[in-house]
């Protein structure tokens, strides 16, 4: 991988405190995390993100006021980052788009490590047969045009996501929430998509862990089936399933910019970093910056991500099984 | 080998079948078809277009009439371009996705593992660095950024190309290095890693030992079992190339198949839908099965199962 050095070598300082306490894995695992800079500092840029795209909607202007004075103005000190050609502020639409992104990002990971780590953990219990024939069914799928079924996952819903957008409106009377339908339908769609790997190493965990000594001896003591897969199988998978999620979320945050790129994903008067790009590509012969600024904030991001990711493997000494 | 091949192909038959069927009846559930866009289209009009391309016959007859012509090589007629055959459209464009696409791929593999193996020679030295940072570079820099920018810096403002089409050799440039670069940093990651891997193992030392030159003990020795996991790695960046080439033919107005699949999706063209998703998925089942047989072939420890 890439030469961020894990320092993984225990700290030599050990305080007698800690000695006679011992320290859980997950102690071990912060310390050298902490010692990982790149991994840190893509953890710090993160929370200055996340916090702004959360909290700077509420204090700056809003991303749909326009600004008739300056349309399309270069970056100045009314815009900070421009505005765009209806005259509204960059720097309010990337915090407002960023919610977005992320807000995917995050949701359509929670969905596809909700089904990756069940089909998984299925699998490499039942064993057998049964195993077999749904790994087999992750290699297929694994094999095919995953993009191209996104794509076409979007359009097959487009119906879903018009009724909803209209129970938004006439149900809920919640304006302002338009295009909300289309959001709910990548989560789905990237979740349905984004689980196999997840699937394939949760189940590769729980099949060498089943094995281990330590199962057998809980399994020796008379622990039930549920105690052994709470107390003890999952707590150890839990280290890879952190590392992959972390890795996932980037990959996520991609394929909805990509969608959106190509117009098949949010929809306006929604906005999200990937479509921002797609609107910014379209005009950056005359004004740059409405590509540079989407473009670089989409990009720290997930150099922030992948960082973390990174430092995370080395902290938990993740072995990847498959790079 | 061949007996593996054979399953190979006959595993993929059920798998093709899937994906059509799936794909027919999921199209025929969206709302609106391919004929709702257009203008002041009279109901009788309609009821005639639909006999025309045989939608008024029962759904499941027409999945059937579909499957046999598709025995027959036939993909049906488009909905959306009158008297042009889904066979056609493909013959037309798929050419110059396929030159994107390949051009794209000796990019990735021409920049990237020499970049990979120098990187792991020269170990902590400032080319590694460097090699780290492009890897970086080209995974968090996503294809639909770097494009528009080469195109801003290298066409707009220093005037060198064209910043779209697809005419002269020169125009091909700038979308191949976008779509190759992405990869070329996987690869220089997954080169140099291997590199590393095999560097440290005690064949190594023994050809050393042996008095062979570092040049002869790295291409001779090292490169065949520093390269498996790029040889791994092919497949799925093979149909990260073909999937990219959506954006990457939209970005640079490139006439290819890509963006013709995401056009007739947005216009519910049925055939050509199905037609292109069917070659896209058989295209990559294909490469994928030469992936496998390559990496049996690189590496004598796995066997074909």
């Amino acid at each position: 991988m890439v030469s961020l050095s894990p320092q993984s070598l225990p700290s030599a300082d050990v305080s007698v405190d800690q000695l006679e306490h011992g320290s859980s894995p997950w102690h071990d695992a912060w310390m050298r995390l902490r010692k990982n800079r790149p991994a840190i500092v893509g953890a710090v840029v993160l929370i200055v993100i996340t916090l702004l795209c959360i909290a700077g909607p509420w204090f700056s202007q809003s991303y749909r006021e326009q600004d008739l004075q300056l349309v399309a103005s270069a970056p100045s000190g009314a815009h900070w980052l421009g505005t765009d050609v209806l005259g509204r502020d960059l720097f309010a639409r990337i915090l407002f788009g960023g919610r977005i992104s992320l807000m995917v990002g995050l949701v359509a990971t929670v969905v596809a490590l909700t089904i990756g780590v069940t089909y998984g953990a299925v699998a490499g219990f039942l064993g057998g047969k049964t195993d077999a024939v749904m790994m087999r069914i992750v290699d297929i799928i694994y094999a095919l045009p995953f993009t191209i079924f996104v794509i076409l996952l979007m359009v097959f819903m487009k119906g879903p996501a018009e009724h909803i957008d209209s129970w938004l409106r006439n149900t809920a009377h919640l304006d302002g929430w338009q295009g909300f339908g289309n959001i709910l339908l990548l989560f789905a769609a990237i979740g349905a998509v984004e689980w196999l790997t997840m699937a394939r190493i949760v189940r590769g965990q729980v099949l060498s862990i089943k094995r281990m000594e330590f199962i057998e001896a809980a399994r020796a003591l008379g622990y039930g089936r549920r105690r052994i897969i709470f107390r003890h199988i999952i707590p150890n998978v839990l280290g890879p399933i952190i590392v992959y999620a972390t890795l996932t979320v980037p990959a996520v945050m991609l394929l909805e910019a990509f969608l959106s790129f190509l117009g098949l994903g949010v929809q306006p008067p929604m906005s999200s970093w990937g479509w921002l790009i797609k609107e910014g590509s379209e005009k950056m012969e005359e004004f740059w910056w409405l590509l540079v600024f989407p473009g670089g904030v989409f990009s720290l991001t997930l150099f922030s991500l992948n960082f973390l990711g990174d430092g995370l493997r080395d902290a938990l000494d993740v072995r990847a099984s498959k790079d | 080998m061949l007996r593996f091949i054979a399953r190979r192909f006959l595993e993929t038959i059920p798998v093709v079948l899937i994906i059509i069927t799936a794909t027919f009846f999921m199209l025929r559930f969206v709302p609106g078809g391919p004929f709702t866009a257009e203008k002041a289209v009279t109901p009788e009009i309609l009821r005639n277009l639909e006999a025309h391309y045989g939608l008024n016959k029962p759904l499941f007859q027409q999945y059937t009439d579909y499957l046999v012509s598709l025995l027959h090589g036939d993909l049906g007629p488009s909905f959306k371009y009158s008297n042009r055959t889904v066979n056609e459209i493909i013959a037309d464009k798929l050419p110059v996705s396929l030159e994107l696409g390949s051009l794209s791929l000796v990019v990735a593999l021409v920049i990237g593992i020499p970049l990979g193996v120098i990187a792991a020679i020269r170990r902590n030295s400032w080319i590694d660095y460097l090699c780290s940072s492009f890897a970086m570079i080209g995974i968090c820099v996503p294809t639909f950024v770097l494009g528009p920018l080469l195109v801003l810096f290298f066409a707009i403002h220093l005037g060198w190309m064209n910043a779209s089409g697809w005419y002269s050799p020169v125009d091909r440039v700038l979308p191949c290095l976008t779509l190759g670069c992405v990869y070329a940093a996987y690869l220089a990651r997954l080169t140099r890693g291997g590199m590393l891997e095999v560097l440290s193992l005690d064949y190594i030392r023994t050809a050393r030992a042996k008095g062979a030159s570092e040049t002869r003990v790295i291409f001779r020795h090292a490169l065949r079992g520093g390269l498996l996991p790029v040889v791994t790695f092919l497949g799925p960046a093979i149909a990260g190339i073909l999937t990219g080439s959506f954006v990457i033919e939209t970005i640079f107005q490139i006439p290819g198949l890509g963006r013709e699949f995401i056009t007739s999706v947005f216009n519910r063209d049925y055939t050509l839908v199905l037609g292109t998703v069917m070659l896209y998925a058989g295209l990559i089942i294909v490469l994928n099965l030469a992936v496998d047989i390559a990496q049996v072939w690189l590496n004598p420890k796995l066997k074909f199962e």
